[in-house]
């Protein structure tokens, strides 16, 4: 898809939409400042509630929330059990719920199981563990592909599996939201829940990539996988 | 709908570009059309459905050639003109012709945190059984529609098996299509809530010799989606 920015040049934004140059706007924020202020004329919006939005999933629910559900299933096995039970409730538990995380599903990958996620149609996806989407789980060429050549895909983002594991795409076609828990990787069982979370990524809970363990992070060694013979 | 959104299978689209430093949002404009999004969502006049259909209803030449929070303006532009909020003209020229109709449900900064926490949950109840069982061997439809659907169509007309059973859920396909404008005598009467179930399809009977082996797609399907196979 198009982007109109670089988004290089747009990391300043920190004050909201306090814009003083209008004549510099490009005809999208024009646009879209253009709309905003016939709402908030109309009293239709507020714009201190358009800010609030923005500050909830700009700042506070993103991924580490997804990580601290991922570092209490890898540590506790009654509340992995109660994820596979009720998910909502036991993320609940943890303190997310909410807007676009209101049916909760959450799938083990395994060395045998492999899940990954998709909104083939939209972009649905667990805002309440993972925050907004990134731009490629977006994107037409990521909708398009996975569900066609879910291997060819993943090994794009460096990660290879093993043709007798099994993949399953997870096309999120409804209301529900699919959380991924990927496998606790080795040399990590001295770390409790907090330093487990730390090493949870986001991409590792949608199933494009592992949790590599702490010890070839800190020491910047390759990781131990199966490469495709050349 | 046969729309621009269903690009599951559908080839040209180049390489996957994931950005691990990637901010959430590229420029302030997206930032703000994400939270006029929900701030308009508030006022009720249409369902989640609706706006999905909103954007996928966009002509395949501008959904393509648009950013993801370009579509999403455009549908927010069309469903307020559609419902009467606003007029091309006022988007047009910026200046105010008409007043804004429901501005008692005018989403406050206060209530925020609580309509977030809260969201809109879709499970409803349902007098009847779920027809079909875990294990059952199900085919999905293939009735086209020119209306908002939830059944890719790479998922049409194929053989499938039920993983799991779900609670009832709205039915999208009526839902994106009815009377809401806030009105407490319309609101829910379009739901016709279904049993969901989770589908699994053997990637073989998806994309026969084009598809990976070992690998099957699963999606959500309700239950008039299905037949029994």
């Amino acid at each position: 898809m198009v982007q109109e920015h670089d988004p290089h040049t747009h990391d300043h934004h920190d004050h909201g939409h306090a814009h003083d140059h209008d004549n510099h706007l490009e005809p999208t924020a024009a646009r879209v400042r253009a709309l905003e202020t016939l709402l908030v004329a109309k009293g239709l919006v507020d714009p201190a509630a358009v800010d609030a939005i923005i500050d909830t999933y700009e700042n506070k629910v993103g991924p580490r929330n997804g990580a601290k559900v991922v570092a209490r299933a890898w540590v506790d096995a009654e509340f992995r059990h109660w994820l596979e039970r009720d998910a909502n409730a036991a993320i609940a538990s943890i303190g997310f719920s909410g807007r676009q995380g209101e049916h909760m599903q959450v799938v083990f990958n395994t060395p045998e199981i492999h899940n990954v996620v998709v909104c083939t149609l939209c972009s649905c996806y667990p805002w309440t563990v993972l925050g907004l989407p990134p731009t490629w789980y977006k994107s037409p060429a990521y909708r398009s592909r996975v569900v066609v050549e879910p291997r060819r895909v993943l090994a794009e983002f460096g990660l290879f599996l093993d043709a007798a594991t099994k993949v399953i795409v997870r096309d999120s076609t409804a209301e529900l939201r699919w959380l991924v828990i990927p496998e606790r990787p080795a040399g990590t069982e001295t770390l409790d829940e907090a330093a487990l979370a730390e090493l949870v990524t986001r991409d590792a809970m949608i199933g494009t990539a592992r949790v590599e363990s702490c010890l070839s992070a800190a020491t910047d060694s390759p990781v131990d996988r199966e490469e495709p013979s050349a | 709908m046969n729309g621009p959104h269903d690009v599951g299978g559908r080839a040209g689209f180049g390489d996957v570009m994931p950005d691990a430093d990637e901010p959430a949002f590229h420029a302030d404009w997206e930032r703000r059309v994400l939270g006029l999004t929900l701030c308009c969502g508030a006022l009720r006049h249409w369902t989640l459905d609706e706006s999905r259909h909103a954007r996928e209803s966009l002509s395949p030449a501008l959904y393509y050639s648009s950013s993801y929070y370009q579509i999403w303006l455009t549908a927010l532009e069309a469903l307020l003109i559609h419902h009467g909020e606003m007029t091309r003209e006022e988007l047009d020229d910026g200046v105010v012709h008409q007043a804004g109709l429901a501005t008692e449900r005018c989403l406050e900064a206060r209530r925020v945190p609580s309509v977030l926490a809260t969201g809109a949950p879709t499970a409803r109840t349902l007098e009847s059984k779920p027809r079909y069982r875990t294990g059952d061997r199900v085919r999905t439809i293939v009735d086209h529609t020119k209306g908002h659907t939830r059944l890719p169509g790479y998922a049409r007309d194929k053989p499938g098996t039920i993983v799991e059973i779900h609670e009832a859920h709205v039915f999208p396909d009526k839902n994106a299509h009815g009377r809401h404008a806030g009105n407490q005598d319309t609101r829910g009467q379009s739901e016709q809530p279904e049993w969901l179930y989770t589908v699994a399809f053997e990637c073989q009977d998806l994309w026969g010799k084009g598809g990976e082996t070992n690998t099957s797609v699963t999606l959500e399907a309700w239950e008039s989606y299905l037949r029994a196979e």
